[in-house]
């Protein structure tokens, strides 16, 4: 009886918080370095620098401008990345050498742990000793010659997604010398991305100049900016010193500069707003993909499968396990692993309803607690079987990153995926049961069984066949739960719930009643999380529903008809 | 309502202490109709199972009610009893009760009984207690928390188990009980409750020939004391009850009057031919 | 009932309950008699055995068994409460585990103002958890959990109140069958992530513990542990009776013709919805008291208590027992809390297989539980068929 561990699932939230883990661990850049480049070029490059710990400070600064000819002369981006790396390391102080062998080293900490890295190739070295080592020291004179260095490195980078990082990075700390790089890149750029960001960045210097009009000017053309260095620079200028006097003297330029933020605050809360409503559809197909099964055996048999969140559970696991089959080919593993969580959630949804179920007609309460104690066993069984532990699914490339529209607004892949994933199984649904035979029966079945048998309907086959058809979808949404969160046994016990609420708010038996339920029910639970917490949005969500059956109990979309009672 | 009017009603003399008065006594049948509806609409899913319904019903009288399959007869019996409220229309009890505002229960405890067309009777109780608990009594939950079985009503209960032929199966559980059987029972748990006015869905399905010979006895026996509104298909039964039949088509009144009259009618030797074809 | 295991023909047995004061009946139940004797002499029995034997004796029953008895008698309440909802009246509660919880907090914030400035941070008022929480004052809704009557009061009206709300809501729009044993998960399920946040004041994730005294005794003395375990016994006995009385009465038949025919019901003149209203407020107060009754015996609660997992063990105990006969919910409870106690010392991964089993096995094969299967070998044939036609759902 006394459970005192802490609830495993405290609702989707954690769902999305586990993405961001999921995503910032797939874009991160120890990820592009995992091969190691072992071509001749990085070989000459790490010769050219093996002199580096022996160099004094002019030597040193010939042979970071000597390195830089180099790489560029090389022309290969892995090299750019890697000197700048290096250069980066050097220029923090973290560049070390080996007493002994001269090796150059990174040290890195985390965790409180040093531990080295070498920087051609990105090979972990254990952790450091540091009696061993040597740091490889660095004047405000060699500083300065790395930082341009590498911020030529970047800015004439070939490829334009490295340029626009560096002139982010250029906008954090903007200088007079790092102002003259980006008007020296300004001249050869030719993508206009670029380009806006660079006029971006020289509007931001430009608003710390000593003329009122100047600054006055680059405010106006800030004017609903979204990059959020913009915002924080307009803040600062409006904002009261130690004294009381404002930061920025000039009256005009204060109302200038307010009445460009105003603008940006206007545009940010919009672009806010597409973003909760995105996270709110990415929640509501979720929520649509795992009610959607529910629904079909819901309203054809009229019983509640207890154990539907451990058959989307299985489907999450058949993903695990078919990459942990091949995995060297993630992403193909995820694709088929669709099949498969469909056909092995379905089979065991047919063998609970031929094993169980139909034991049970007639007695919904009693198949409900049958079907309890069903997805108690599956959980102790995967418990036993692959360990209590979460499982990570590896997300693929294809669906790691962002659909960045602006610096406000990012669309997640995997997210805009799996909205994707749930329409199409909701519009394949929708065809079955209105195009096929099997959709036929079992309408005419759900509608009135008692006439379905009459005219020759194997009644019998059609709960098998829509079971296994709900189980299976069931499965379908388990794989695309694996592509947002960690997949453990307890991963459908939250949903079951949260699915049974979109089944009665949209309708019992109404396809599109799910739709709308599924899609309604997230986005309105995103826009009460800020609000209130996720916890606590849960909460009113839910007393909000149970009001709702009261006044209308058969759903937003009710069959209507006699025989309903 | 306007303002004034609504401050009127609210300003009634005689409407202070509302809930003080009897149920029972503010039946108003002095103009001998029992049953007002009128302009009754109900519909499903856009099928309209009664339109625009008109129908009077005097007080003792003995009605039946025919008409084909979703002609919305037991549409409307569902309307009187309280389970299905109406798009639109009026349902008055005597004068003064409008039926549309009360819940089953107040209705069933107003008088009006009902007997369901597929025989309910409460399967795992014997068929006395299905008699008792049909009783007339207070209904309430403390009343019926503390009740002992009086004498009177145990008279009372032996006298409709009579009636209706159950004597010697009074402890016999309703379930076990033949479907004739449970028509009766349902007939008999309806006398118990004493009503006014009796609903009855297909009285005589499933009852042997000469059962339904005996219902036909008991119903035009209760008929006067109490109104009863009989819906049936058998029309040899409903030749041998009836004075008044009132056919309904299409959730409508097609034709009203005796027998005879009825059959005579135009309009529904149309509708019925035009059927059965 | 026609289901009192009493050897009199079952007519006879009809006509004098019908004849008898109302009390009198239910003590002259064979079933109610024998279940009293059982409980009297196995709680009297145990209770002296520990206090008067020395702890080598072999009729020495110790503390840890007396506890864990009440404990199990707790439960028989809770199990108690759940039958009389489903057993009689057919509303599968899935969430009873709430009032339990909710009588159980209300125990346990009278036990954690008792502790006074024995904490670990020494307050005198505020409990522990708070004065980590850094707050300053007493919330309202912790005064008076001093005054024991009060807190006593408390774990009543509070589960009694919250089901009057949530059942008239539920009644009224005439949500019935899975839908409301959905709503009622749902709504345990609610209170569970209510709990387990800190700002609610119930102390979050590790509830109320560290209890020391109750009205002035200690906890942990062997006296208070005994003592508990027979008041315990004492309230399941009274709570058996009051039960006992309430659905033999003909306020009992009309809830089980409404389990079994509502809409009959209702056109007969039952108000069939308060009917339902107050028996699952009288269910919910039974649960609210074994929460309090259990609380001091384990010493802890917390939010796992509402867990939706924990509501639905509570069903198959009673499943498992037999609904619709009392001692049959009281066995269920017993057999399945020792079964579990045993199995999860032994082989604790096996135990949610078997409660999953036991889900399972129970519907399908034993839809009358354990005490049904007795029944049905003492019964006469004739009588046992005509009480299986028509099963209630």
């Amino acid at each position: 009886m006394l459970l005192k561990t802490p609830p495993r699932n405290v609702g989707l939230h954690s769902v999305f918080a586990l993405v961001g883990m999921l995503l910032f661990s797939a874009i991160s850049p120890s990820a592009l370095a995992e091969n190691g480049y072992k071509d001749s070029d990085v070989d000459q490059l790490a010769k050219l620098l093996s002199d580096l710990p022996s160099a004094n400070f002019k030597n040193a600064a010939i042979l970071i401008n000597k390195s830089e000819g180099f790489v560029k002369e090389a022309a290969k981006p892995e090299l750019d990345e890697v000197l700048s790396g290096l250069f980066d390391a050097y220029l923090e102080g973290k560049l070390y050498f080996n007493k002994s062998t001269k090796q150059l080293l990174i040290l890195e900490e985390t965790d409180g742990k040093l531990s080295l890295k070498d920087p051609f190739n990105s090979a972990l070295l254990g952790e450091a000793n540091k009696k061993e080592i040597k740091k490889i020291r660095v004047n405000n004179r060699l500083r300065k010659t790395l930082r341009k260095s590498i911020a030529r490195l970047t800015l004439f980078h070939p490829d334009q997604e490295v340029r626009l990082s560096a002139v982010d990075q250029l906008m954090q700390k903007l200088s007079d010398e790092n102002v003259s790089l980006l008007k020296e890149a300004q001249e050869s750029e030719k993508s206009r991305p670029v380009r806006e960001k660079i006029d971006i960045a020289l509007a931001l210097f430009a608003l710390s100049h000593t003329e009122a009009a100047v600054r006055k000017q680059a405010v106006t053309a800030l004017a609903g900016n979204m990059e959020p260095a913009v915002k924080a620079k307009l803040d600062a200028m409006l904002s009261v010193n130690e004294q009381g006097e404002y930061l920025e003297p000039s009256k005009a330029v204060r109302t200038a500069a307010q009445s460009s933020l105003s603008r940006i605050d206007s545009k940010r809360s919009i672009y806010g707003f597409f973003e909760t409503v995105f996270f709110g559809l990415s929640l509501g197909s979720v929520l649509l993909l795992v009610a959607i099964g529910l629904s079909i055996t819901f309203g054809v048999m009229g019983v509640i499968n207890m154990a539907h969140g451990e058959l989307i559970m299985l489907g999450a696991y058949t993903t695990y396990v078919l990459q942990s089959l091949m995995p060297n080919h993630i992403g193909l593993a995820v694709l088929l692993s669709i099949p498969a969580a469909f056909v092995v959630s379905g089979l065991v949804g047919v063998a609970i309803e031929r094993g169980v179920i139909q034991f049970l007609k007639g007695r919904p309460l009693e198949t409900l607690l049958a079907t309890f104690g069903i997805s108690l066993i599956l959980q102790q069984a995967v418990r036993t079987i692959f360990s209590p532990l979460n499982r990570q699914v590896i997300t693929p490339d294809w669906m790691s990153g962002a659909l960045q529209i602006n610096p406000v607004l990012s669309l997640t892949y995997n997210r805009l995926y799996v909205i994707l994933f749930s329409l199409i199984v909701f519009t394949l649904l929708l065809l079955i049961m209105k195009r096929t035979v099997l959709g036929l029966y079992v309408r005419a079945v759900s509608q009135n069984r008692d006439m379905a048998k009459a005219m020759g309907i194997r009644s019998e086959w059609v709960d098998a066949m829509t079971f296994g058809l709900g189980s299976g979808v069931a499965g379908l949404a388990g794989v695309a739960l694996s592509q947002l969160t960690n997949v453990g046994p307890n991963l459908g016990q939250a949903y079951i719930i949260d699915s049974f609420m979109v089944v009665v708010f949209g309708g019992v038996g109404n396809l599109w009643g799910t739709l709308v339920g599924g899609l309604s029910l997230g986005v309105a639970n995103k826009f009460l999380e800020p609000a209130m917490g996720a916890v606590l949005a849960k909460i009113i969500v839910l007393v909000a529903l149970i009001l709702f059956i009261q006044k209308r109990p058969s759903g937003l979309f009710p069959q209507k008809g006699r025989s309903v009672e | 309502m306007s303002a004034l009017e609504q401050f009127r009603e609210l300003m009634r003399r005689d409407r202070v202490f509302e809930f003080l008065v009897e149920d029972n006594e503010i039946i108003d049948v002095s103009h001998k109709v029992i049953l007002y509806i009128e302009g009754l609409s109900v519909s499903f899913d856009g099928f309209k199972a009664l339109n625009d319904l008109n129908l009077y019903v005097n007080d003792g009288e003995l009605r039946c009610l025919i008409g084909a399959n979703g002609a919305g007869k037991t549409t409307l019996m569902d309307v009187i009893t309280g389970k299905t409220r109406p798009d639109s229309g009026k349902v008055f009890f005597g004068q003064r009760v409008d039926l549309l505002k009360r819940t089953e229960a107040e209705i069933a405890m107003l008088g009006i009984g009902r007997k369901f067309q597929k025989p309910t009777v409460f399967e795992f109780h014997s068929v006395f207690d299905n008699i008792e608990l049909a009783l007339k009594t207070s209904k309430d939950m403390l009343p019926t928390l503390f009740s002992r079985t009086t004498d009177a009503q145990m008279d009372r209960i032996d006298e409709v188990l009579k009636t209706i032929g159950l004597k010697e199966h009074r402890m016999q559980l309703a379930g076990a009980l033949s479907h004739g059987q449970k028509q009766w029972l349902e007939i008999g748990m309806l006398l118990a409750s004493g009503p006014r006015v009796m609903l009855v869905d297909e009285p005589v399905a499933g009852m042997t020939a000469q059962e339904t010979e005996r219902t036909a006895e008991l119903l035009t026996a209760l008929a006067g004391e109490r109104t009863v509104i009989v819906v049936e298909h058998d029309m040899e039964f409903v030749r041998s009850i009836a004075k008044t039949v009132t056919v309904l088509h299409q959730g409508s009144v097609l034709a009203e009057g005796t027998m005879n009259e009825v059959q005579e009618n135009a309009a529904v030797r149309e509708v019925y031919l035009g059927e059965e074809q | 009932m026609s289901m009192s295991p009493s050897n009199e023909p079952l007519q006879f047995q009809h006509f004098k309950q019908r004849r008898q004061s109302l009390l009198s009946s239910t003590f002259n139940s064979r079933s109610t008699q024998l279940f009293l004797l059982v409980l009297f002499v196995v709680t009297v029995g145990c209770s002296l055995s520990n206090l008067l034997f020395s702890p080598d004796h072999f009729l020495y029953v110790d503390t840890y068994t007396i506890t864990l008895m009440g404990k199990y008698l707790s439960y028989a309440l809770l199990a108690l409460s759940i039958d009389v909802i489903w057993g009689y009246c057919g509303i599968l509660s899935l969430g009873h585990g709430a009032f339990f919880a909710l009588g159980g907090y209300a125990m346990g914030m009278y036990l954690m103002r008792q502790i006074g400035d024995r904490g670990v941070y020494g307050d005198p008022l505020l409990p522990d958890f708070m004065v980590f929480l850094d707050w300053k004052e007493l919330p309202w809704f912790w005064q008076g959990f001093d005054f024991f009557p009060f807190a006593i009061l408390m774990a009543m009206v509070v589960p009694g109140l919250l089901a009057y709300v949530f059942s008239t809501l539920a009644f009224r729009s005439r949500v019935t069958g899975v839908y409301l044993s959905i709503m009622t998960q749902a709504l345990t399920y609610a209170l569970l992530l209510a709990f387990f946040r800190n700002e609610m004041g119930f102390g979050g994730n590790n509830g109320l513990t560290d209890f020391k005294e109750i009205i002035g005794f200690d906890l942990q003395s062997d006296a208070v542990r005994v003592s508990l375990f027979l008041i315990t016994a004492l309230v399941l006995a009274l709570a058996y009776l009051l039960s006992h009385f309430i659905l033999e009465s003909k306020f009992g038949r009309v809830i089980v013709a409404l389990r079994d025919a509502e809409g009959r019901a209702r056109f007969v003149g039952y108000k069939t919805e308060s009917y339902k209203v107050w028996l699952f407020v009288y269910s919910a107060v039974l649960a609210g008291i074994a929460g309090a009754l259990y609380v001091p015996q384990v010493g802890i609660i917390n939010p796992g208590e509402f867990s939706p997992l924990n509501s639905i063990e509570i069903v198959v105990w009673v499943a498992v027992g037999g609904r619709g006969l009392l001692y049959g919910a009281v066995l269920g409870a017993i057999i399945v809390s020792y079964a579990k106690t045993r199995f999860t010392a032994l082989m604790p991964e096996a135990w949610l297989f078997m409660l999953g089993a036991l889900f399972v096995g129970v519907t399908i094969f034993l839809p009358k539980g354990v005490t049904g299967l007795f029944e049905g070998l003492f019964k006469a044939k004739k009588l046992s068929k005509d009480t299986t036609e028509g099963e209630p759902s």
